[in-house]
């Protein structure tokens, strides 16, 4: 694999062979050092177009982990804020040999374009409202780990379906990995057509009941404004998800960050039910698999590389 | 009348031609068969029997195995000028009319700054007569620099020689100011063209709303954008007994409101584009702007099949290619953010050929009507190839195969919706308004007899 654009293109041996791969990392984190030298010598450029606190440190701190050089680029204070075009930004940064760039980018398809103009594997940290991949596989691992397979679970993704590429990617991975997915919420935010790709439908938490895993979107206060809803507090009083909604056997998720009292009650944040943590966690040994596998674990190494380039058994410490 | 008289064209010599055993094909004027076609002071002079034409001085062009249509005419083209040469200009835009085998186009108004007075109306036939390779019409907007408030100056625009009016790019979202020009329009004439879409519900869409739209996470353009303003003007027009063209009609649900209007007896035509005719919005799915993004969008697959059907029952009276040049720096950027529109001139009757025709969909008659059926809803004579008429011919080889944008461009710009696709057919010759407007370099020319 030489880039991750989009849940799309992965077939569901390739997702469960990145999550394969997940778990081991997550053997090096429980050791004292959890360094390993897979990447040492390369670089991995990170451009945050976004502002991003969780994928853009977990990508950050996966690369050093992997002994990668990292350098972290946000638009904020850039020359990206001078007008300069993302194809130029991508040559510049590419002058620097990058072995990977990871990217964040406000619209759809930015990372696919970089992947055309540069010799680096691109990782899409998030596209527009297309695709997170990123974020579906780590969700799909925290699931893995919990239920050990994904085979006919019922889950429900609830919430702004129409402006999240979280629910787009994550409905993709869990209809691949053999769940069944309903998304929800009020008819304003769902998109006209999302039924062809394979999910439900549903307008009201009302058989919420056959979940056994509630996955919450986050719901931003601008929606508001743009009539998608009257207002948040009606939202929350038909979509809220609180501890009266859920059954205790029920997992709960949601992407962050929370808007606590929206679309989640602060209780069903912090009750033992919600896998939020886990999530957290789970992104970061995801996001040293996503690497190890463009940049060490075949097609993407590139030959004639000195001792650096090469794959390193991962239980080697650094 | 020749299309001279109301487009303007740069001055040149009248062709003395003979297309040697040409397949004549004018399903309008009758006609299908082998002939000489004679070219001499500006008319077809004479359909002669096959390798009976005497030459007497004329070029004599070769055209057995090759189809001699009437030339091909658009009434929407982005010509970019004033103020956006670096996209097209005058020479460069005509020069792919010509290769595209057009005889007229009609250049839209909304240029920086809009067409809106009778000084830029003359300045640009002026341009045209310097420089322009085939004849070209003007409209001018109907709103007063496209702000939708105003109505601009009608009458002095007509006299001007304003071939109509149109704030093509933008909808005239005002229905007062809508009724108001076409009530103006019993005053000075001039067909107005219409932009239907309805921005408060296109909104910041991008493409049109669908599973498409739904599995990109793109905001969506949804069908009834354009045939709720198609409806409303369609109403309006029967109203003031006024007359109206729909321009690049893209949703099933717009060309079954004209069928009906046209049914009522309202005086509506429609035009369809290449791009709408060929691809649905399953084209989007790769993201590439310079292929898939324009407005309206690319829309479902039983979209296009309506359009199909309406070219088919003469619900969409003709083909414009709505061609739309904009610079790489413009379409090289994430689908989002990119501008919208693709060119179309060089490739429309190449591309409707490939797609349409060669698998049977419609036959070639069909097409080539319909890629002459531009002018009329403008009150211009229909190109014909009945002897007596003005020369508007286009030679054309079915068979000859080629790579779009291998050998480049006439136009300035490059974003072809079908840059890179091999096509079948090519025009090799075009005569506009009795003049050899265009041959296709490769295309060796037989010498005088």
């Amino acid at each position: 694999m030489k880039h991750l654009l989009s849940i799309e293109q992965l077939s569901r041996e390739e997702i469960e062979g990145i999550l394969d791969r997940a778990e081991s990392f997550a053997e090096v984190g429980r050791r004292d050092i959890k360094k390993v030298p897979t990447l040492r010598g390369r670089t991995v450029v990170s451009l945050f177009y976004e502002s991003s606190t969780r994928t853009s440190s977990s990508f950050d701190l996966a690369a050093k982990r992997l002994s990668a050089d990292v350098v972290s680029v946000k638009a904020a204070g850039s020359s990206i804020e001078k007008g300069e075009s993302l194809k130029d930004t991508i040559a510049t940064l590419s002058a620097y040999d990058p072995a990977a760039i990871v990217i964040r980018h406000p619209y759809a398809g930015a990372a696919q374009m970089v992947a055309g103009w540069t010799a680096a594997s691109v990782v899409n940290a998030g596209d527009g409202k297309h695709e997170h991949p990123s974020q579906a596989l780590l969700d799909v691992y925290t699931l893995r780990r919990r239920l050990g397979s994904l085979e006919g679970v019922r889950i429900w993704i609830i919430g702004d379906v129409l402006h999240s590429r979280v629910a787009r990617s994550n409905l993709i991975a869990f209809t691949r990995m053999g769940a069944e997915v309903t998304v929800c919420g009020p008819p304003t935010l769902i998109p006209r057509g999302i039924e062809e790709l394979g999910c439900g439908v549903s307008h009201s938490l009302d058989g919420i009941g056959e979940a056994e895993v509630v996955y919450t979107l986050r719901m931003q206060k601008e929606r508001m404004s743009e009539s998608f809803v009257p207002s948040l507090r009606e939202y929350a009083a038909r979509f809220q998800i609180d501890t009266r909604r859920l059954n205790p056997r029920q997992l709960l998720m949601h992407p962050g960050p929370v808007n606590r009292g929206v679309e989640i009650s602060g209780e069903a944040v912090d009750s033992p039910q919600s896998l939020i943590a886990e999530q957290v966690s789970a992104g970061l040994v995801v996001r040293m698999a996503i690497l190890y596998e463009l940049l060490a674990g075949g097609e993407g190494v590139p030959s004639g590389e000195g001792e650096a380039g090469k794959p390193t058994p991962i239980g080697t410490p650094a | 009348m020749s299309l001279t008289e109301l487009l303007d064209v740069r001055p040149g010599e009248s062709a003395h031609l003979i297309l040697r055993r040409a397949t004549v094909l004018d399903p309008v004027a009758g006609i299908d068969s082998v002939h000489d076609v004679v070219i001499r002071d500006g008319e077809i002079a004479a359909l002669a029997a096959p390798g009976e034409a005497d030459g007497d001085g004329a070029e004599v062009v070769e055209a057995e195995g090759l189809h001699a249509f009437p030339a091909f005419f658009d009434p929407h083209v982005h010509l970019r000028t004033p103020g956006q040469e670096h996209k097209e200009d005058m020479e460069t835009g005509t020069r792919a009319a010509a290769a595209g085998g057009y005889c007229g186009i009609i250049a839209m108004a909304n240029t920086s700054p809009p067409v809106s007075t009778a000084a830029d109306v003359s300045a640009l036939r002026e341009q045209a007569r310097a420089g322009a390779s085939v004849p070209v019409g003007f409209l001018a907007t109907v709103s007063k620099d496209m702000e939708g408030r105003e109505l601009t100056e009608m009458v002095e625009l007509r006299e001007a020689g304003a071939l109509g009016f149109s704030d093509d790019g933008l909808p005239i979202v005002d229905a007062g100011l809508m009724r108001r020009a076409l009530q103006y329009q019993h005053l000075c004439g001039g067909n107005i063209a219409l932009h239907e879409e309805d921005p408060a519900l296109s909104r910041d869409g991008v493409m049109h709303e669908g599973p498409v739209s739904a599995g990109l996470g793109l905001a969506g353009i949804p069908s009834v954008s354009e045939s709720t303003m198609v409806a409303r003007d369609a109403a309006l027009a029967g109203h003031e007994s006024a007359r109206i063209h729909v321009q690049h009609l893209s949703a099933a649900e717009s060309v079954e409101v004209v069928r009906v209007a046209k049914a009522a007896g309202v005086r509506i035509s429609a035009e369809a584009s290449p791009h709408h005719l060929c691809l649905a919005d399953e084209a989007v799915r790769d993201l590439d702007p310079q292929r898939a993004k324009m407005n309206p969008p690319l829309r479902e697959e039983r979209d296009r099949q309506a359009l199909i059907e309406g070219l088919r029952d003469g619900t969409v009276e003709c083909i414009a290619t709505d061609h739309a040049p904009h610079q790489p720096e413009e379409k090289d950027v994430p689908f989002e953010q990119a501008a919208m529109g693709v060119t179309g001139l060089e490739t429309a009757f190449a591309a409707l050929h490939t797609e349409l025709v060669l698998p049977g969909v419609i036959d070639l008659a069909l097409l080539v009507e319909r890629m002459a059926g531009g002018a009329e809803p403008f009150d211009l004579a229909r190109p014909s190839l009945a002897p007596g008429s003005e020369a508007n011919v286009v030679l054309c080889d079915l068979g000859a195969e080629w790579t779009v944008g291998e050998d480049g461009y006439e136009s300035r710009s490059a974003n072809s919706w079908c840059a890179g696709q091999t096509l079948t057919g090519r025009v090799l010759m075009t005569v506009a308004a009795g003049q050899v407007a265009f041959r296709l370099r490769s295309f060796s020319l037989g010498v005088a007899a």
